[in-house]
């Protein structure tokens, strides 16, 4: 029956993905970039939307919330996919209220008066069935699709206003989002980037070499001369892996370091991160990675023990500016934003 | 009067070939070469006879105090002479020096007036043991003494932070040639804010070029200097002690040449064997402290003391540096350091600092109860021979990369830190990554002590990590991930750096304590320090 079929494919589908997401883990360097993990993640929650069966706007988010925890418990560092996950969440509550008709958009902040007149809970709500709703989530996934596949490039098209020339820049490891921003400034001033490497994996080697190819006088520093050299540095821009609610980063190891040493020097720290890195989470649970750098030292392991953390929480107070695809951003709106993005009922999947 | 006959000779020698002289020595300061100790002698004898025209004869006893005063090693030259620029890596004293090829006819004037010169001082030497020093000596010769003990501002740049200056690189060949000693040549691309540091190949030690067994330089130097460049010896107080030992046995193996003094000739000959050893790796700051002393030593060898007694009282002295500077001193810092250390404690440490691994084993013996976090970095990884000793100490160890600090510092409650040398304003030099140490315990409020022996703390100032560093060779920055080694041709690719940085500087506010040999003093004081060694010299 091409329902059953349909229901199989959709399984294995979800099933692959599952297990690309265990596979991939974060410390040995992502096998794919945070932008095509949140596509893919959307592209999957579209074809869930279109091919599981429900009936109304509760059952899909139901579902909905079944695979996004899945999902999200099969790597929990990878924070991208929880976030599209909330995405779509939010963009089902929108289609079902615009298609109830209500002005969806005064009702969704919360407001004291809101709290006392409300009766009952929300949840009743969404057992209304509409004809529609399936078509009109679809598109506005495929919109959201349209919004992921363009925020390098909008991330990218701002760099001539931040970048001026003969500047010295500092970047920490290697950020997909950081070496567009820099290639594309390029194009037009001359500048110098010195990447420090981000040991034991050192990411910041290969991003030296793609942003030597554009002709980018790059220089690669030690994780060690990070401070030594941070004197002479006009500007620091970063990625990272997620923005937290309080507008604190979880970014690579040593990017805290960083962060105090451009502090200390009174250099800006900006922050480059698209939209959907953006987490309502603000747990920081250190995730470890294996040492396989350690290797030399089988003698003595047994006897020791030995750390490796693979991200870094870093206070808001730290950070002067985020980039993100709708612009600029100061640390201390990014509250704002997230609820923009997300409904606080989301937030726990 | 022998003196007055002598100084009569001088005169008419004077007259005769000043022009020569004086010409030969504008020229020599004007190429930059090292004036031989007769031509400054002569300069300063004009000087003195300009003066002797309105002043009263003080004459022979005072110009002999200068000369000898003169003759005592000074990290620069008195400030009557006006500074040649020397392109010399080590603050080599006044009176080290090879000639340059000088013309004949000056040349046997010249060991005339060293024979009687040397006759007069000895004479007047003997017969100033008696005289007391009379406040007019004492005044006329302060104006010598005084830029001496206040180490007068001018001072020569230091050859390794010239390397852009190409007049500066000239004269260093020069210098190699003459000394026979193999120049060096950079390696690879370097980072535009550091083209005036050398920056070598471990590949290409300056032993390749030189024939084996070398004739101009001491096998053992040249091992030494080998060790240097290849890394096998690291570490301030492992170089200082080696040379050290390698100094004894160059004057075990030293003999006097004929018509020579041993306290003239051996300093001469130390020159080129300090230069190779810079060239080799440059030299640290207490390395530069050793061999000032040592030179110090030779130039105060009487010149009656016959060869094999001198040679005895210069070995005893080198030991009894190195037993005073380095080991006492680290017993006097081990037991400072451990009151600060309580049970309970997790203590940070940094690389490999002979200094802290020896406190720290010593304050485990004394069944202090702690553990310790020992941060490592690339390239150098360091921090695995810590581990290695302490772990075979039996002390509780954890280890981690320098990118993890901000993760582990909320476990440390103290940080102890070795130091390359201490400078006059307060910063410590370091090894690369030290400072960032300091910076991120500041911010955790974890309280940061220096350990450093005085012989290490030295009179320049610095402010900033670049001015004046050592760059590593960057190959060592290369390392395979994951089966790909992004950086393998980073040489093909025109506008792509490594920066190896070997040392940085962190300013006193993030160090709490620094603990010496003479106490535990804050950053601040170490000119304190500094001036009281010198008067005690």
């Amino acid at each position: 029956m091409p329902g059953a079929d349909k229901e199989t494919d959709l399984s294995e589908r979800i099933e692959s993905f599952l297990s690309e997401l265990k596979r991939c883990g974060s410390g040995a360097g992502s096998l794919r970039g945070s932008a095509e993990t949140a596509r893919e993640t959307t592209a999957l929650l579209r074809r869930i939307t279109a091919q599981a069966r429900w009936s109304n706007a509760g059952d899909l988010m139901e579902i909905i919330r079944k695979e996004g925890r899945r999902m999200t418990a099969a790597q929990p560092s990878v924070t991208t996919v929880g976030n599209m996950v909330r995405r779509v969440l939010k963009i089902i509550r929108e289609e079902y209220a615009r298609s109830r008709g209500s002005t969806e958009e005064a009702d969704q902040q919360e407001s004291l008066h809101k709290l006392l007149t409300s009766g009952g809970s929300s949840e009743d709500n969404f057992r209304q069935h509409f004809a529609h709703l399936k078509a009109n989530v679809i598109e506005a996934i495929n919109e959201l699709l349209t919004e992921l596949e363009g925020t390098t490039d909008n991330i990218s098209m701002q760099a001539l206003e931040h970048i001026h020339s003969n500047e010295v820049i500092m970047t920490i490891g290697r950020s997909r989002t950081v070496e567009a921003f820099l290639k594309d400034a390029a194009r037009k001033r001359k500048f110098h980037v010195m990447v420090a490497e981000c040991a034991p994996f050192c990411q910041g080697h290969e991003m030296a070499t793609s942003l030597s190819k554009e002709d980018i006088e790059t220089t690669v520093i030690p994780d060690a001369a990070i401070f030594a050299v941070m004197s002479r540095v006009n500007k620091v821009i970063i990625g990272t892996q997620t923005v937290l609610a309080n507008g604190g980063l979880r970014a690579v190891n040593g990017t805290h370091t960083l962060a105090l040493a451009a502090k200390h020097h009174s250099t800006p720290l900006i922050v480059c991160a698209p939209m959907f890195k953006l987490s309502p989470q603000v747990s920081d649970t250190p995730v470890q990675s294996h040492l396989h750098d350690l290797v030399k030292l089988t003698s003595i392991l047994s006897k020791v023990n030995a750390h490796c953390p693979v991200f870094d929480y870093v206070p808001p107070e730290l950070i002067t500016l985020f980039i993100s695809n709708i612009g600029g951003n100061a640390p201390s709106y990014i509250y704002r934003l997230m609820s923009e993005l997300y409904h606080p009922e989301d937030h726990e999947l | 009067m022998a003196d007055s006959d002598g100084r009569q000779v001088d005169s008419i020698n004077n007259a005769t070939d000043e022009d020569v002289k004086l010409q030969e020595i504008v020229l020599a300061k004007n190429e930059g070469k090292e004036l031989t100790k007769e031509e400054k002698q002569r300069l300063r004898k004009e000087k003195k006879q300009h003066k002797k025209s309105k002043k009263d004869d003080k004459g022979p006893p005072e110009k002999e105090k200068v000369k000898e005063k003169a003759s005592v090693p000074v990290p620069s030259k008195p400030a009557t002479q006006s500074p040649a620029h020397k392109a010399a890596p080590v603050p080599v004293n006044a009176s080290a020096s090879e000639s340059p090829a000088a013309a004949e006819k000056p040349a046997k004037s010249k060991a005339e007036l060293r024979a009687e010169r040397r006759a007069r001082q000895d004479s007047d030497r003997a017969s100033k043991q008696g005289k007391k020093e009379v406040g007019q000596q004492s005044a006329s010769s302060k104006p010598k003494a005084t830029p001496n003990e206040l180490q007068p501002v001018v001072k020569r740049l230091p050859e390794h932070v010239q390397v852009d200056d190409p007049a500066a690189l000239k004269k260093l060949a020069k210098k190699l040639e003459r000394q026979q000693v193999p120049l060096r040549s950079d390696y690879g691309y370097k980072v535009s804010l550091f083209s005036h540091l050398h920056q070598y190949s471990r590949k290409n030690p300056p032993t390749q070029q030189i024939s084996i067994p070398a004739t101009v330089i001491h096998p053992s130097i040249v091992r030494l200097g080998l060790q240097y460049s290849q890394g096998i010896i690291a570490g301030s107080n492992a170089r200082s002690v080696a040379l050290l030992h390698a100094f004894k046995q160059v004057i075990q193996d030293y003999s006097t040449p004929p018509n020579e003094e041993l306290s003239r000739d051996l300093v001469n000959k130390l020159s080129p064997y300090i230069s190779f050893l810079s060239q080799c790796r440059p030299l640290s700051a207490s390395m530069g402290n050793a061999i000032k002393y040592i030179k110090k030593e030779i130039s105060n060898i009487p010149s009656q003391c016959k060869e094999e007694e001198a040679k005895g009282e210069l070995q005893a002295c080198i030991d009894s540096y190195i037993n005073e500077k380095i080991i006492l001193a680290s017993e006097a810092i081990s037991k400072y350091a451990i009151e600060k250390i309580s049970n309970g404690d997790v203590i940070l440490v940094y690389g490999c600092s002979s200094l802290v691994n020896h406190i720290l084993c010593k304050a485990f013996e004394k069944q202090r109860k702690f553990r310790v976090i020992v941060v490592d970095s690339r390239p150098r990884l360091e921090g695995r021979e810590t581990l290695r000793r302490l772990v075979k100490k039996g002390i509780r160890c954890t280890y981690v990369l320098i990118s993890a600090l901000s993760y582990i510092l909320p476990e440390v409650s103290k940080v102890f830190l070795g130091a390359h040398a201490l400078l006059a304003n307060g910063y410590v030099m370091s090894r690369v990554g030290t400072s960032q140490i300091a910076l991120v315990a500041k911010a955790y409020n974890v309280p940061v002590l220096v350990c450093c022996e005085t012989y290490k703390f030295c009179e320049r100032v610095q402010t900033d990590s670049f001015v004046s560093n050592e760059l590593d060779d960057p190959d060592d920055l290369i390392v395979t991930r994951n089966g790909k080694t992004h950086l393998e041709n980073w040489q093909t690719v025109k506008s792509l750096g490594l920066l190896n940085l070997v040392y940085d500087v962190t300013p006193p506010d993030f160090v709490d304590l620094v603990i010496t040999d003479l106490g535990m003093i804050p950053c601040t004081s170490v000119p304190v320090v500094l001036r009281v060694k010198n008067v005690d010299q």
